[in-house]
């Protein structure tokens, strides 16, 4: 379900503001200038090696959606819609893209060949008083029909209606049954096991997933495992078993264990390498999915693999091919993890002064690997504050790390923060994903470390990655998160299980969440190896990348 | 692959001679199926789909199996005495990934996976399953209320979170004090000895273990003398034999020790987070400064059953206890074939007790009345027969009036009318005469 969230998340700032995305929208930025009569009902297009998979699916559907339109206005005998023929009048409506050269008009659907000689006025009444036609007609047969449900934005033609169409990823679908069922059927073809949730849910997050650590999915799986390979098996145990956790250890080992499944592959006969390796990838992905919910890291890592897999000229032997591919992966894993930890370590433990006291929260390996970098490099004398929180008790491994490097550190749990906020002269926070509207996903607690900083004025900068930041927008912590087993939050003190008995309580919920979301507001600077920016340019970053990559 | 099983069906059941003396150890008929049966039903529940089985010549003939696996006998003279060691080592060629080790006699419902799992989530060196031993409830038949020396003592030592095997010792080796090095206990300062549990026999291996067996021809036994000595190499560091290696006067021969040493058979990824140590923030232990599991290279991790059949049929006492456990155990199996068999004719259904499996073509005359009992095939009970708690295994005749109660009765024997026999051992083909009391008496050939 990575994969789906790339488009709908693309789509979603241009279906805000109602324009249709012509290959000339930036697909993230919001589209200035295209207000709400700017609905064009058909689309830019232009000639061109720019145009990619995702215009390309646009285009087609848009032809479709013409091409029955025009068979039920034959009957009624008006003018069919004119494709983009004037490529010119239709761009100042959309945002110029610095790259595209100026469109050259086409007309795929019906072959109408734009009338020469017209004005660009002339040109644009014309199309505006058709588009009036078609509307018009469109109203009258929908009365016709006496269908209730009217558009919800009724300028909007029918040629954009099915596109608005959103899948949701499954996972966040737990409690509709539907979704379920596609799911246990999509596992099945794929013979992978489909892990039952356990315990009553919280009822706002009954639409996640929550899983039991005592039942692990190698229970309905034979033991010498045949489908799914023993390395991505016990990847999945350590991952529900939480011996991996943390976002860049969880890509690397995923990366690691996709080198040793590449290395023993072989290619079946009649098969290309570059499709059938896809298609073997998908069963191991969806179990290390049901041993635990793929993180965002995770996510980004398959889809650069699978994209280069399926870019693999078919030139290459099997050999060459496997090599190559070994051969991104360790790249990747060098650009974006390593040595991306090093820049931003060095960027980072320069905004580190004498003196200063840092807080930080959990454990995360960026902030570590800063704090140690700027204790063994430098000669400042600073000191840290690991603030922890139950059930994960993760600042302790924190602690043991700055200590063990000779770090002078206080360790307090989460409900002393405004107790040492007034000594601490800046924040230092990890992140497990960064998302497009500039919002922080962290470990449950971040969020309110950047709050009650905020309230007392010191500056909270987050270190992350490129490689972690995320097309999805999120504006809380409900919609999408992840739900850790409850039992994890029963302590035994003096041989008694405080909340042992959970479950014979009908009125009793256990909720351990795992992430949570801070507001693009609370944070001050975000370090990342393409430099210090501030949250609110985290789409301009994805914006580049994705230029970058296509 | 991931695994490979191979169970030892070649010991020769040094301690119950009585039974063994006539029927090789994996055939013993335990609930009317033979001893080989039970690990091999395990495996092919877990999912296995092939099996080395190392046994002798003449057990295969005998040994009638349907089982979809595809059993891969092989084979070991009889004149040849071998430890479960020395099999290994003798089939190493055929072990290719990391190996699956069963005793024939073990019989349980355990889930595999819970094993297995520990195996594969901290990449052990080895795993192993062991159960809470009952106490034993009854005088075995044929000892004559002697009260059998208590079996060795085993000391387990285990970390707080019950699953990794810290130490291990028996009684026998041991003078009078229990040595725990200094160093298990720096790195783990809680630790619960037990003494009350019973191991099962069944053991995951890494492949390195087994090369690591080729090479050193001083292990025997794998119970007795791989199994502690691994679990005293998780503490014990390599570069103690480095030292060694630099002292060029004693040169040579520490050398050949410290290339015996199982360090330098495991490969070089073998740390459990080696792509990622620095990065995940999960650690086995708490309150000192040291890496996840030390950086220990070898881990023995045990799983400790607590509810649920386990049992090794190693002596008479234990081979009628697991008989009194099989039927409970094949019903939950939910096998197709029902307890009393299709063909054996018996007059009396409702004397016949629930629990009791009765074999093919056996006839049970009227006002029979058997409990808790295992009947084999093509036995002939006649009438007015009692019989409670007994083990009668194949082409046994009894004739009326008998009454029999917790003895065990081998193939072919003949019990003549009217006899009554109580906690008594009755070898094969023997024949009692009529009207005999006995009581508590062995019997052998």
């Amino acid at each position: 379900m990575a994969e789906r969230e790339a488009p709908g998340g693309e789509r979603e700032p241009c279906r805000a503001s109602g324009a249709a995305p012509g290959r000339g929208v930036s697909h993230v930025a919001p589209v200035p200038g295209a207000g709400p009569g700017a609905a064009p009902s058909v689309p830019v297009v232009v000639q061109g090696p720019e145009l990619s998979r995702e215009e390309k699916l646009q285009l087609r559907k848009e032809k479709k959606q013409q091409k029955k339109k025009k068979r039920n206005e034959k009957g009624t005998a008006a003018e069919p819609p004119e494709p983009g023929t004037a490529a010119d009048p239709a761009q100042p409506r959309v945002t110029p893209h610095p790259a595209s050269p100026p469109a050259s008009a086409n007309a795929p659907n019906d072959g109408e060949k734009p009338p020469g000689g017209k004005s660009k006025a002339e040109l644009r009444a014309e199309r505006r008083a058709k588009q009036e036609a078609e509307r018009a007609q469109k109203q009258a047969k929908k009365a016709e029909l006496g269908q209730g449900a009217a558009p919800a934005k009724p300028r909007l033609t029918p040629t954009e209606a099915p596109s608005v169409v959103k899948r949701l990823p499954e996972h966040v679908q737990v409690d509709d049954p539907a979704a379920q069922r596609k799911l246990a059927k999509k596992l099945e073809r794929q013979q992978v096991p489909l892990r039952q949730d356990y315990g009553t849910k919280v009822n706002l997050f009954s639409h996640l997933h929550q899983y039991s650590r005592k039942k692990p999915l190698t229970q309905q799986m034979s033991i010498p495992s045949t489908v799914i390979h023993p390395a991505v098996v016990r990847l999945g145990l350590q991952y529900s078993q939480g011996i991996i956790n943390g976002s860049n250890a969880r890509c690397i080992a995923l990366l690691e264990v996709f080198k040793q499944l590449i290395r023993d592959y072989s290619t079946p006969p009649n098969e290309e390498l570059s499709r059938d390796l896809v298609a073997k990838l998908k069963p191991h992905i969806s179990f290390l999915n049901q041993c635990r919910p793929l993180s965002v890291s995770m996510g980004n890592a398959i889809k650069f693999l699978k994209k280069e897999i399926s870019c693999l000229p078919d030139t290459l032997r099997e050999e060459e091919a496997k090599e190559k591919l070994q051969g991104t992966i360790d790249n990747y894993l060098r650009e974006k993890i390593v040595l991306a930890a090093e820049a931003i370590s060095k960027s980072a433990f320069e905004k580190i002064n004498d003196n200063d006291v840092i807080l930080v929260y959990g454990c995360s390996s960026l902030v570590n690997r800063t704090l140690c970098d700027a204790h063994t490099q430098t000669d400042r004398t600073f000191r840290v504050i690991v603030v922890d929180s139950r059930p994960r008790l993760e600042g302790r491994e924190t602690l043991r790390r700055l200590v063990r490097h000779g770090i002078h550190c206080t360790y307090v749990m989460i409900n002393a923060i405004s107790y040492v906020l007034p000594e601490v002269s800046k924040v230092l926070l990890g992140a497990h994903a960064l998302l497009a509207n500039g919002s922080v996903m962290s470990r449950v607690g971040t969020s309110q470390i950047a709050l009650v900083s905020k309230a007392y004025n010191v500056p909270v900068l987050v270190c992350c990655e490129t490689y972690k930041f995320c097309e999805r927008v999120q504006t809380d912590s409900f919609v999408s998160n992840e739900l850790d087993d409850p039992d994890d939050l029963i302590v035994q003190r003096k041989g008694q299980a405080q909340l042992g008995g959970w479950a014979e309580n009908k009125s009793l919920r256990l909720l351990n969440l795992v992430y949570d979301v801070t507001p693009p507001d609370l944070v001050d600077l975000v370090i990342t190896d393409l430099g210090m920016i501030p949250c609110t340019s985290v789409p301009v970053v994805l914006r580049v990348k994705n230029v970058d990559q296509q | 692959m991931e695994f490979q099983a191979v169970v030892m069906a070649a010991g020769g059941g040094s301690r119950m001679t009585d039974l063994t003396s006539s029927i090789p150890k994996p055939l013993l008929p335990v609930g009317n199926r033979p001893l080989l049966w039970y690990p091999l039903n395990l495996l092919e529940r877990a999912g296995f789909e092939e099996v080395i089985v190392i046994t002798r010549k003449e057990i295969q003939k005998m040994l009638s199996l349907d089982t979809k696996m595809k059993l891969d006998f092989v084979y070991i003279s009889d004149n040849v005495d071998m430890g479960t060691a020395d099999s290994l080592r003798h089939i190493h060629q055929k072990i290719k990934t990391d190996v699956l080790v069963l005793s024939c006699d073990l019989i349980t419902d355990v889930d595999l996976y819970k094993v297995v799992d520990l195996f594969r989530t901290h990449d052990a060196t080895l795993s192993m399953l062991m159960k809470k031993a009952p106490e034993p409830t009854e005088v075995a038949p044929g000892q004559k209320g002697k009260k059998k020396p208590v079996e060795q003592r085993d000391f387990i030592g285990v970390d707080d979170t019950g699953k990794r095997l810290l130490f291990m010792a028996n009684e026998a080796d041991l003078d009078e004090e229990l040595v725990i090095k200094r160093s298990i206990l720096q790195k783990h300062p809680r630790m619960h000895i037990r003494t009350g549990l019973m191991d099962a026999h069944l053991y995951c291996l890494k492949k390195y273990v087994v090369d690591f067996l080729v090479e050193n021809r001083t292990i025997t036994s794998l119970r007795s003398e791989l199994i502690p000595h691994l679990v005293r190499k998780q503490f014990s560091s390599p570069t103690s034999l480095q030292q060694g290696l630099d002292n060029k006067e004693e040169g040579r021969k520490k050398k050949e020790q410290a290339s015996l040493d199982i360090y330098s058979f495991i490969k070089e990824d073998n740390s459990l987070l080696k792509p990622a140590p620095d990065n995940s923030c999960w650690n086995d232990h708490r309150g000192d400064m040291n890496e996840t599991l030390h950086e220990g290279k070898v881990r023995c991790y045990v799983h400790i059953m607590k509810e649920g059949l386990c049992c090794r049929v190693n002596t008479l006492a234990l081979y009628i206890e697991a008989n009194r456990q099989v039927p409970k155990l094949l019903l939950n199996l939910g096998l197709e074939e029902p307890l009393v068999h299709g063909t054996a004719q018996i007059t009396d259904r409702g004397m016949v007790g629930s629990d009791s499996i009765i074999g093919s073509s056996t006839q049970i005359g009227e006002k029979t009345s058997i409990k808790h009992s295992i009947i084999g095939s093509a036995c002939t009970i006649k009438d007015k027969v009692k019989i409670t708690n007994c083990i009668i295994m194949n082409s046994v005749t009894i004739e009326e009036g008998c009454c029999l109660q917790g003895s065990v009765i081998c193939n072919n024997a003949v019990i003549e009318k009217g006899a009554d026999i109580k906690d008594c051992l009755i070898g094969s083909d023997q024949r009692l005469e009529t009207k005999e009391q006995f009581l508590i008496k062995p019997l052998l050939e």
